[in-house]
């Protein structure tokens, strides 16, 4: 039973560090410490540093939150089916 | 029929709505009105989470803020979604599993400790009150200048309102009123924006406008706003004024501050299950992100409109949105070279910033000031920043009635951030510290009636905030987020992600979290004033930054001292393997 325990918080441990890297470089990468590189390359009216600061990570912390959901929902779903068998 | 009335009329029927939902929806357990019984739906709880969150700072401040800040602007617009991603991945779910009713009451039991607890409550209230005088100001400014009441009146009206449903309907009220508020707040925000980015650009999303060219000409509206605010002396538009590592420091502390919100926190504890936890705060983040992306697009618009309107223009002919604010002493023109027309550029206007108005008018009619001018630039203006968003549809001439659900949206983000404050604060105070600390004895039907009661002062205290704004109010929203973010947030997350965190380790780490970061607030921002700028801070990071200095010191020596003092109680260990099961 702990070990069970053991592994699927591992898991979600993994889930979490992966999308935590991915928040840390959308925003504080691409919005503020690499942004003025970034303002070199435009799309449309935008400059890229510009537009992760005031748009895209937005975009971005929603997207990975619905990610979690669903990763966790399959981890657990996992886990239960095993405690089944 | 005139924007008064209409307004008069918007904002009558949203009261009426709100309270509608209260009657409907009494609190008739402690369950009931901590929590919402815990029956709330994962999209009505990240629609009332939105509400609670998006106050009168983002409604009506913000997207001035950014419009006058520029790039700089971003910290509040990464700062104040980007925790919600910690909220989600770190914290929501586990709190909702651990099954209480306050933040307090999860630090007293993981650390086993009344000190801890009482600690906690003393930050709690100490942030919400902070957080809820801005609102207040929120509600005064919207009734002043579109119902033309009195400012202290709209104060007591909002008040009444609030009273009625928060202390009725407890969480169960708040929730669901939250979540009309919501509605109204969002399309209120929306109409607007889409207007003008159909004027300005062509096109009907705002976040698309934003980044396309002008109708008039092949120019991108940002290129041309970058061109217009450096020929005015100011750092072009889509660049940034602060040094980077104050951006990253003021990101970070509004992140986790954000994360370690207790009003905010709360609202998760009211859904059925984890997995409902982990939903609502991706719904929660739709529903805000609604708004924050928007809102930079707003700023652009707003700044660019501005500056078209008003530059060059004889003070005689300016519009009237530029009298009506002045009578309110929120715009002040003075006339350096007396030419008669008004010149914007970069500076302040005026010395010591804040126009002092003497009884007369001048020449064209304009309202006379006390202030000497300060000669070093051309700027003949004072704005207020928190004007545009109201203001934005008047400059931009759009009809009467979007005004007035402008105004309606204002007072709704106000009430429900207000609200929602206003119950954590009485939760912590009846559950807490009476039924947890002092007065362990009493019935939960006493404990409901302590609660109501505590709501009621805690109203009061807030309206009386409200009648006498304490002057420091804009200056002290650092601190909410700061004090969250080097107390609350270490002593959460290392609650649940780090078993061997002892009682020691959590308080002295929240102490001193609490203690450094304060101090360091209190000393640029009210002792010396004068020397609040980069040459004399620590590291080049400004006081709303340094929440994040304090958030690392609170985590270097809470796992210092835990490591130097014994481990927690087995029924502790028990308590987090428990609560990191879903």
């Amino acid at each position: 039973m702990n070990k069970k325990n053991n592994k699927y918080w591992k898991a979600n441990l993994k889930i979490v560090i992966s999308l935590l890297v991915i928040w840390f470089i959308s925003s504080f990468g691409f919005g503020i410490i690499f942004s003025d590189y970034l303002d070199q390359i435009k799309f449309g009216g935008f400059k890229l540093g510009f537009w992760f600061a005031q748009q895209g990570s937005i975009y971005i912390f929603v997207i990975l939150i619905f990610l979690y959901v669903w990763l966790m929902k399959r981890l657990d779903k996992k886990f239960s089916e095993e405690e089944d068998s | 029929m005139t924007t008064q009335l209409l307004t008069y009329i918007f904002v009558g029927a949203t009261f009426t709505l709100y309270i509608g939902i209260a009657l409907w929806s009494r609190a008739k357990s402690t369950n009931d009105f901590y929590v919402a019984g815990k029956g709330v739906h994962p999209i009505a709880n990240g629609m009332a989470t939105a509400a609670d969150w998006m106050s009168a700072a983002s409604f009506l401040s913000m997207a001035g803020l950014i419009a006058f800040l520029g790039k700089d602007g971003s910290v509040y617009l990464m700062g104040w979604t980007g925790g919600y991603v910690l909220l989600a991945l770190l914290l929501a779910p586990y709190l909702r599993k651990f099954g209480k009713f306050t933040v307090p009451d999860f630090i007293g039991e993981r650390y086993y400790s009344s000190t801890a607890r009482k600690l906690a409550v003393l930050c709690l209230i100490f942030i919400s009150f902070t957080y809820i005088a801005g609102q207040m100001r929120g509600v005064g400014i919207v009734f002043s200048r579109f119902l033309e009441v009195d400012i202290n009146t709209g104060v007591i009206i909002g008040m009444a309102i609030v009273f009625f449903y928060a202390v009725l309907g407890g969480m169960k009220g708040i929730t669901y009123t939250q979540v009309a508020q919501y509605c109204v707040l969002i399309f209120a925000y929306l109409v607007p924006a889409i207007f003008i980015s159909i004027l300005m650009t062509g096109q009907v999303i705002p976040q698309i406008g934003f980044g396309s060219t002008l109708v008039d000409s092949p120019i991108y509206l940002l290129d041309k706003l970058d061109r217009v605010t450096r020929d005015l002396g100011f750092v072009a538009y889509t660049e940034n004024v602060k040094t980077n590592i104050d951006i990253f420091c003021i990101t970070a502390a509004l992140m986790f501050g954000t994360a370690g919100l207790p009003h905010v926190i709360v609202r998760f504890f009211t859904v059925p299950s984890v997995g409902a936890a982990r939903q609502s705060a991706g719904y929660a983040l739709i529903f805000i992100a609604l708004l924050y992306t928007t809102a930079p697009a707003v700023s652009a618009f707003a700044r660019m409109n501005l500056i078209d309107s008003i530059q060059d223009q004889p003070y005689s002919t300016s519009p009237s949105w530029f009298k009506n604010w002045e009578e309110i002493g929120l715009i002040a023109w003075q006339d350096k070279n007396e030419d008669g027309k008004i010149k914007y550029s970069s500076g302040s206007a005026l010395e010591d910033v804040k126009p002092k108005y003497l009884d007369e008018r001048g020449e064209y009619g304009e309202r006379l000031l006390q202030n000497e001018p300060n000669l070093s630039n051309e700027n003949e203006i004072y704005i207020d920043r928190d004007i545009i968003v109201l203001a934005n549809p008047e400059i931009a001439q759009l009809p009467g009635w979007v005004i007035a659900l402008v105004a309606a949206g204002g007072l709704a983000a106000a009430l429900s951030t207000a609200a929602g404050l206003l119950l954590v604060i009485s939760s912590s105070v009846s559950h807490d510290l009476l039924k947890k600390t002092y007065m362990p004895q009493i019935t939960e039907k006493q404990e409901l009636r302590y609660a109501r009661m505590s709501a009621a002062v805690a109203i009061g205290i807030a309206g009386i905030f409200g009648i006498y704004p304490p002057a420091f109010v804009a200056q002290v929203v650092a601190f909410a987020f700061g004090l969250a973010a080097a107390t609350f947030f270490p002593a959460l997350f290392l609650g649940i992600f780090y078993k061997r965190l002892n009682k020691e380790g959590a308080i002295t780490g929240m102490l001193l979290g609490l203690i450094f970061t304060a101090s360091y607030i209190i000393y640029f921002k009210f002792i010396n004033p004068e020397i609040n700028n980069s040459d004399f801070w620590f590291m080049g990071i400004s006081p709303e930054g340094i929440g994040s200095v304090g958030m690392l010191l609170n985590f270097i020596i809470a796992l210092s001292v835990s490591s130097l003092t014994k481990p927690p109680p087995d029924e502790v260990l028990e308590l987090v393997d428990d609560i990191r099961r879903p």
